[in-house]
């Protein structure tokens, strides 16, 4: 059974992934698999239900990232059993509702691929048996929320409101991950069943203070508890059945959830009631009084929900058993009753056009039937008789009567708490019940409805459905509470407790002091409901800005503005003066390591004997050192510049042919010839650089740039630096691991080439990243020179070029093939010789430039440039990924002996398999390039575009 | 021997810096092409100056360091795609605004931008 856990939340994801390509066959698809997807996890839940019943749990654990103890471990005990299938309950019901609510131009697969993105990180979230998984789901959901309220990123409320969550949920989140990682030192575990069993351990550890505040700031921003909610009322942007299933079911719930699961763990420390119980009653108060307020329609039931979750908040803050299972009961409750109310909200808008309720009222004519069952859900939310709210709402006036002070408190506190909870209860539930007042009487009655153009009218019965059945468990939980929740909130009690406590599930409690509350709560709530136009007046001129999105707004207003002040002072950021920063931060930096090492640098303890300088070698130092002075001298003149480079590159390949390095002379010097023609055609097409500065520049732009003072100081100093840095490591050399490297090649690469064995298989994975470097460049130039956009610079240049000369042609013939035999010889002797893929590449695509050149460039060349490198890449990952298949490590060698016609034994070793891959993206990369290049109009090359000229690219 | 290795990647790096901090788009590229030539030196350097010994069949102890080397080779190479890189980024940006000079700005504001 507990493998079928890991099922649950796949089923969502794979949804996920359908819904978008359902959406290009039918427009109702994605709502279809929306459906199927949540409705077979929901029936897989109640088939692994009786494994987490009576307390006991279903666990499974894969091993994750062994080497940091994380494991992916799903548990599923009656806590997260109930959580689990509250989630998949509302979601069926809320992709039903979507299915009509979403208007049929809405991107409808992107909107339910979320959904159940979303749904799959909630079921991960509640059936974690892990908290670091339980915090990676957390911030999933944090995600996705984001993206679920930004789901129309054209509107700047929207935008605003997805901002706001996500930093504030985010940072929550953060905070989380703090308290989870300091849990995790102080138990050496994370696994939830181990954290339960250590609650005793934890409670008496130095650190259980700062833990439980870190994680008590993750739960109060996710349940949006006082003074972090601002951001649920600013999520209301998001679409309604949004609302209905993140911001009033589930997502809100979480925090909920992580508070009972950890409830065992820390409700006995003395922290926990004023804590939590004291923000969660502040939280239910204050909620309540503002939902009152609040004239748009999602937005009372935003605050509402503030409320709401404030007292299950308090319920589990009390710490008592009792008080944490009626907690789970309106936890419940809540989630029930608010949905049903959103999706009503949702089909007011729809109807009416609009959510402020100064402007509706009367839509019971209209409505009749969505208004009844609004009517009945605002009853279960202000707690009327025989509704499932009034249920666990008196358990809650019960529980605030009868609080579990400690009796090490003073006397005098504790009489002043016994007074004062009850009055807190009773002032929230009055404005409960006069804000779900407003709610029924301000939309459905209240007058006749106002003339309009077109008459609100009752939606499809497939949109009130959702309604329906939600607003059917408020009644039937409300009157015959035992026989239908009963066992559901057994199982959860049991899975959050370890124990079922005695729960007196009746709609008629006797006569008890809560009752009496309740009645109260009733009468009061309607008379200050009746009152409402004096008290409106009232909050008005005492609290004309009371809003905490505003405040919050500010303070992000205010931070951005004093960072654009800052980077102001700092002057225009322009190329040459943030170069300018980097080297000198770089030079300080480096100096830093100098002085700072120990033995000094300096120190000629250890220094060998230097080599003897030869004549040869004094003559290639001259001929660098005079190019290197011309180039700086006069970069301004670029052809000479490029010949210089070529020169300078030419001494480097031949002093690294002369240092046993013949890999790297091979490479340079091809790598020299290509730059030279790249630096060539680019000098042609490039506009001439004009005297003095030009006119396109802002005069602070001109100014920020290094003088030549600051210049000279800065290369000098670089060049001192790295030239003493050279001297030092030639003069200290460190064999290191050079001997061991070298033994390993021929042993376990079974190469000749240690430089190509370390390429292409010792470090492979290095090189898998360099060439996926290299094709990122390819694929950079060849969509940056984009013919069309930015063409252009040279506009009425001669497309048609001069005449190439016979003899380049000529030549070319002659090149091109010796060119692939060289290519082919190199890449296969690579492993044993100096070669390799990356000199192959050089020297094909030199070949190939050199052909283009000479006869033009083709216009439709086959294969594209852009498939070498994408078959390049394809080939490095399959070769890299395939010994994981075989159950070896990435990369390894692999080799295939086979005995073919005509050829005999063949023996083929992945590695070079690999070089090819390399050699396809080197050379893909670099035709790219030159292709792009020699198409400009005004360039070296001619395009051609006679049809028999056309493919004549190998 | 050594001294004059780490004179040239001395002069290279210091040239290499010395363009790369000028305003002009070509000259910058230049810069970039010598600074890579002395980095790689240096980064060769770390391996000693070993004459006549080169890490190939068959491999005897004193041969010279081979990882040194395979870094560099990639880095050659990345070198080149880098400054082709970087030379479409002049050409595409001297489009759009006729200049070579960096610090040239974009004529107009990109549109469609809904910042406040």
């Amino acid at each position: 059974m507990a493998p079928l856990l890991l099922l649950l939340p796949v089923l969502p994801l794979l949804g996920a992934v359908l819904a978008p390509v359902a959406a290009r066959r039918h427009s109702h698809g994605p709502a279809l698999v929306a459906g199927l997807a949540t409705g077979s996890a929901l029936a897989l839940a109640l088939l692994l239900a009786p494994g987490a019943a009576d307390g006991q749990a279903l666990g499974i654990s894969v091993p994750w990232i062994p080497s940091l103890g994380l494991t992916l471990s799903l548990r599923l005990d009656g806590l997260s059993l109930t959580f689990a299938l509250l989630v998949l309950g509302i979601g069926l019901l809320v992709s039903l509702y979507a299915r009509w609510y979403l208007p049929a131009d809405a991107p409808r697969g992107r909107f339910h691929a979320l959904m159940l993105a979303f749904q799959a990180a909630m079921l991960g979230l509640v059936l974690a048996g892990d908290l670091l998984w339980l915090v990676l789901c957390w911030e999933l959901t944090g995600l996705l929320s984001f993206l679920l309220i930004a789901f129309e990123p054209t509107q700047r409320s929207a935008r605003r409101g997805a901002g706001i969550a996500l930093l504030v949920t985010a940072a929550g989140g953060l905070a989380l991950l703090a308290g989870v990682l300091l849990l995790g030192q102080v138990v050496g575990s994370t696994d939830i069943a181990t954290l339960l069993a250590a609650g005793e351990r934890i409670r008496a550890h130095p650190l259980h203070g700062v833990i439980l505040g870190l994680i008590l700031a993750g739960v109060f921003t996710k349940s949006a508890q006082f003074p972090v909610h601002a951001w649920l009322p600013a999520a209301m942007a998001a679409p309604t059945p949004v609302s209905a299933y993140l911001h009033s079911a589930t997502l809100v719930k979480a925090g909920v959830f992580l508070l009972a699961r950890l409830w065992p763990v820390f409700s006995a420390g003395e922290l926990w009631l004023p804590l939590v119980g004291g923000v969660g009653l502040l939280t239910f108060v204050l909620g309540a009084y503002v939902a009152l307020f609040k004239h748009d329609l999602k937005g009372l039931l935003a605050y509402s929900t503030i409320s709401h979750l404030g007292l299950i908040v308090f319920l589990l803050g009390l710490g008592t058993p009792l008080a944490a299972a009626a907690g789970l009961f309106h936890a419940l409750n809540h989630a029930v009753f608010k949905a049903s109310l959103f999706m009503a909200a949702g089909i007011i808008d729809h109807a009416t056009g609009t959510r402020d309720m100064r402007r509706l009222r009367g839509l019971f004519a209209c409505l009749p039937i969505t208004g009844s069952l609004a009517l009945v859900a605002a009853g279960a939310m202000a707690g009327v008789p025989l509704l499932n709210g009034f249920l666990s709402k008196e358990m809650f006036f019960a529980e605030a009567l009868d609080p579990p002070l400690a009796a090490a408190w003073p006397v005098g506190l504790k009489a002043l708490l016994h007074l004062l909870l009850p009055a807190a209860a009773l002032l929230g539930g009055v404005f409960s019940v006069a804000y779900s007042l407003r709610f029924g009487h301000d939309v459905f009655f209240n007058g006749p409805a106002p003339a309009q153009r077109c008459p609100p009218h009752e939606p499809s019965w497939w949109m009130r459905l959702p309604i329906a059945a939600l607003v059917a468990v408020c009644v039937l939980v409300g009157v015959f509470p035992q026989q239908t929740v009963g066992p559901l909130l057994a199982t959860a009690s049991a899975g959050m407790l370890g124990r079922v406590p005695e729960l007196h599930l009746s709609p008629w409690q006797g006569v008890t002091p809560a009752l009496f509350m309740s009645a109260a709560a009733l009468a009061l709530g309607a008379l200050v409901y009746a009152l409402r136009k004096p008290l409106f007046r009232w909050h008005d001129q005492r609290f004309p800005r009371l809003r905490a999105a505003r405040l919050y707004a500010r303070l992000g207003a205010t931070l951005v503005s004093r960072a654009h002040r800052l980077v102001a002072q700092l002057g225009p950021a322009t190329l040459p003066s943030s170069a300018a920063w980097l080297f000198a931060t770089a030079l300080v930096a480096g100096a830093a390591g100098w002085w700072t090492s120990t033995p000094a640098p300096l120190a000629r303890a250890h220094w060998q004997a230097p080599l003897a300088v030869d004549v040869p070698s004094l003559a290639a130092a001259l001929i660098l050192a005079v190019g290197v002075g011309a180039m700086a001298w006069r970069p301004q003149r670029r052809l000479g510049a490029v010949l210089w480079a070529g020169a300078v590159g030419l001494v480097v390949s031949l002093s690294f042919a002369h240092f046993s390095a013949p890999d790297l002379a091979l490479t340079q010097i091809a790598v020299e010839v290509i730059t030279t023609l790249l630096l060539l055609a680019v000098v042609v097409l490039l506009p001439a650089a004009r005297a003095g500065v030009d006119a396109g520049i802002s005069r602070a732009a001109a100014a920020a740039a290094p003088g030549p003072l600051l210049r000279i100081s800065i290369a000098a100093a670089a060049g001192l630096g790295t030239g003493t840095l050279a001297a030092v490591v030639l003069l200290r050399p460190d064999r290191g691991f050079t001997d061991w490297l070298l033994a390993r090649a021929e042993s376990a690469a079974h190469a000749g080439n240690a430089v190509n064995a370390i390429l292409v298989d010792l470090r492979a994975l290095d090189t898998l990243g360099e060439i996926s470097v290299l094709a990122m460049a390819g694929l950079g130039v060849h969509l940056l020179l984009r013919p069309g956009r930015g063409s252009g610079v040279r506009t009425g240049a001669d497309a048609e070029a001069a005449g190439t000369p016979l003899l380049l042609r000529m030549l070319s013939l002659l090149v091109l093939p010796a060119a692939l035999l060289l290519c082919v010889h190199l890449l296969l002797r690579g492993h044993q010789a100096p070669g390799g893929g990356f000199v192959a590449g050089l020297v094909i695509a030199t070949a190939l430039v050199l052909e283009q050149l000479a006869w033009g460039v083709p216009a439709a060349p086959r294969p594209r440039p852009v498939t070498l490198i994408g078959a390049g890449l394809v080939l490095a990952w399959s070769v890299a990924l395939l010994p994981l298949m075989l159950g070896e490590a990435l990369l390894t060698r692999l080799d295939w002996e086979a005995r073919l016609p005509l050829l005999g034994d063949v023996a083929v070793a992945s590695t070079l398999l690999f070089d090819t891959a390399v050699l396809l993206v080197v050379a893909g990369t670099l035709l790219a390039v030159f292709r792009r290049l020699l198409e400009r109009p005004g360039s070296l090359g001619r395009s051609v575009t006679a049809p028999e000229a056309a493919g004549g690219e190998g | 021997m050594e001294w004059l290795v780490a004179g040239a990647v001395g002069l290279l790096v210091g040239a290499g810096v010395h363009l790369l901090l000028k305003p002009q788009v070509f000259t910058m590229v230049l810069g970039l092409l010598l600074l890579s030539y002395g980095v790689n030196l240096l980064v060769f350097a770390t391996g000693g100056l070993v004459v006549q010994e080169p890490p190939l069949a068959p491999l005897r102890a004193g041969a010279a360091d081979a990882l040194p080397q395979a870094l560099v080779l990639t880095a050659i190479v990345i070198g080149l795609a880098v400054t082709a890189f970087a030379l479409a980024l002049a050409l595409w940006a001297a489009a759009r605004t006729g200049s070579t000079d960096v610090r040239a700005g974009e004529r107009d504001e990109p549109a469609g931008d809904d910042r406040r």
